[in-house]
């Protein structure tokens, strides 16, 4: 049979309930978010389904809300039907104040250095995660680096003027 | 002896239990000639066998992500280059399509046809390097000094086109910043022409080599749901067995147009690699002669068709800004980097050199990308060399580093 978005939706429905929401299919990519608690829950049942087999974790990273109060930190998976060619994306949204997450290393081994990166990029907690470290940038660091409160460039350097640049300066 | 001399009193400070450990740690890397990259492996070795591996990455980490969030959509096209660098045209092209999916933008299909020209001849010219690579690391030097004249070859076409080698930044949104030219044109007819032959030359050399076979078959293998575990991609994964190719699960680019077949092979180990990598060069040519017959097909004004329409994205003649009003204010804006994009959110895959090269795009209608995750297929792959080279020889552990065509930058973003 083919997989359509509507029957991947139904059987997550059927089986989540409520707990399945925010859905979009910008571009045709079926989208949806689930409660943090539930990401393992749901990322299991998509594998083991005899029907829907998402079995191949094609990318996972994190996204930084600032505005969001309470739901600051996303984690994206992109997860594939390799055998019928459908993908879908699955969010995951939770506080940074403590923004812990299930892990996704039992179910994928994929997703063990994708994890240290986004845990290295926006702090984001992969509870259970077997090696846990910053991958990308020096172990000394003490912040997120690609959470929106880091300018790109250091606004309050003093040692380049930038006026010719047009980007503030002295004047 | 360690009874006698204890570490306090020689002020040393050795790692817990190294005194009387048996293996020996090594490190290969960051800067060994053999890893061809800057990443660094910790090998525990006992004699010549390795006994665990734990790699370190992020030694020419750039932060690109970051740098794309302040950037429209055309400045980071240079950034995309300096991902696998061995094919930087595949990740312009791939970066394109991403914002020709965002903004909607529609593609002649002589555009197409010019891109996947490109594109294949960007394959061609990585895998070149990883066999002949592949090549050096068993001790054959010969055959990596004659390809490199065609890879030299391949790179005067990109010259030609956008005037740069190694780093692109070729196309633009929409198409190309300007025609191929004739001698563009000759330069991928003599390729077509003379490179059969040399790769012919190159294949007789290792294909059934004995010394070449016995060094690589039956090393650094790994099983199909391994691979697919490990999220493998791209001919690391077709030489497991898994036919698994972006340009025909999800064509872009007009790929659905050519005939051509998928080359995988069945132990995933550095020789059926090295064969995967060889089939798809025989095969990218096959693609280039379609592609090339097709270019020669169209007629009167479609026969000099190399961008689409879009003056909000792609900037107009230069002798236009002069002289036209419109195409002046479109080009301040664009170089001013003063046009919103439609808000959505994009995933868009090409099949890069190395597998599975995706653009996860959000857009929160801005300026710049309000995020930009690339999907670099080598950072995901090394994951699993520990797996792959425990138990290994030293000495072959070198061969599936260079066959599994790790490249640094692709690593890091």
């Amino acid at each position: 049979m083919v997989l359509t978005n509507e029957y991947i939706l139904q059987r997550l429905t059927e089986k989540f309930g409520e707990a399945i929401t925010q859905v979009e299919e910008p571009y045709g990519l079926l989208t949806f978010e689930v409660p943090k608690e539930l990401n393992l829950k749901v990322m299991q049942f998509l594998y083991d389904d005899q029907e829907l087999g998402f079995r191949f974790l094609t990318d996972l990273c994190g996204v930084h809300y600032p505005d969001q109060l309470g739901r600051e930190l996303a984690v994206v998976y992109h997860l594939h039907n390799m055998v019928q060619n459908v993908r879908i994306r699955m969010k995951v949204f939770t506080d940074v104040q403590q923004p812990d997450v299930y892990t996704a290393t039992s179910l994928f081994q994929s997703a063990n250095w994708q994890e240290r990166e986004t845990y290295d990029f926006y702090g984001i907690n992969f509870v259970g995660h077997p090696n846990l470290k910053r991958i990308l940038n020096v172990e000394e660091m003490d912040y997120f680096p690609l959470r929106k409160e880091f300018p790109l460039e250091d606004q309050t350097r003093i040692d380049k003027d930038d006026e010719m640049f047009g980007r503030g300066g002295s004047i | 002896m360690s009874e006698i001399i204890t570490q306090e009193q020689h002020h040393v400070k050795l790692p817990e239990g190294s005194i009387g450990k048996q293996t020996t740690t090594l490190n290969l890397g960051p800067t060994h000639p053999a890893t061809h990259g800057v990443f660094q492996n910790i090998l525990e070795v006992d004699g010549e066998r390795i006994v665990s591996a734990e790699q370190t990455v992020g030694y020419i980490h750039r932060a690109f992500e970051k740098i794309a969030e302040r950037r429209p959509l055309y400045q980071i096209t240079p950034l995309t280059d300096r991902l696998n660098y061995c094919s930087a045209p595949i990740n312009n092209m791939g970066w394109h399509l991403t914002c020709e999916k965002l903004l909607g933008v529609k593609t002649p299909k002589r555009v197409d046809y010019l891109r996947v020209i490109i594109m294949e001849l960007a394959r061609i010219s990585d895998h070149l390097i990883c066999n002949s690579i592949v090549g050096v690391d068993t001790g054959a030097f010969t055959g990596f000094l004659y390809v490199m004249q065609y890879r030299e070859l391949i790179y005067e076409i990109y010259e030609e086109v956008c005037g740069s080698r190694l780093t692109t930044n070729i196309g633009r949104i929409g198409g190309f910043e300007r025609d191929f030219s004739n001698t563009a044109f000759q330069k991928i007819e003599r390729f077509l022409k003379e490179y059969p032959v040399v790769l012919k030359e190159f294949e007789n050399l290792f294909q059934r080599n004995r010394i070449f076979m016995e060094r690589t078959m039956g090393t650094g293998g790994i099983a199909a749901d391994r691979a697919l575990n490990y999220g493998f991609t791209g001919p690391n994964l077709r030489a497991t067995g898994v036919d698994y190719d972006v340009r025909v699960t999800a064509p872009y680019s007009s790929y659905e147009d050519f005939e051509f077949d998928i080359p995988v092979g069945t132990t995933g180990d550095n020789y059926d690699r090295w064969l995967v990598r060889n089939q798809e060069m025989w095969q990218s040519l096959r693609i280039i002669e379609q592609a090339y017959r097709k270019i020669q097909d169209f007629k009167g004004e479609e026969a000099s068709v190399y961008h689409a329409d879009v003056p909000e994205y792609y900037l107009p003649k230069k002798q236009d800004v002069y002289t036209k009003m419109e195409a002046l204010i479109w080009h301040f804006k664009i170089i001013m980097g003063e046009i919103d994009m439609p808000k959505g959110e994009v995933y868009q895959a090409v099949e890069g050199g190395n597998g599975e090269v995706g653009y996860y795009l959000i857009s929160d209608g801005g300026r710049a990308p309000f995020r930009l995750h690339f999907r670099r297929p080598c950072f995901i792959y090394y994951q699993a060399f520990s797996e792959i080279s425990e138990g290994a020889m030293l000495s072959d552990a070198i061969i599936t580093l260079s066959s599994l065509n790790l490249i640094a930058g692709e690593m890091d973003a």
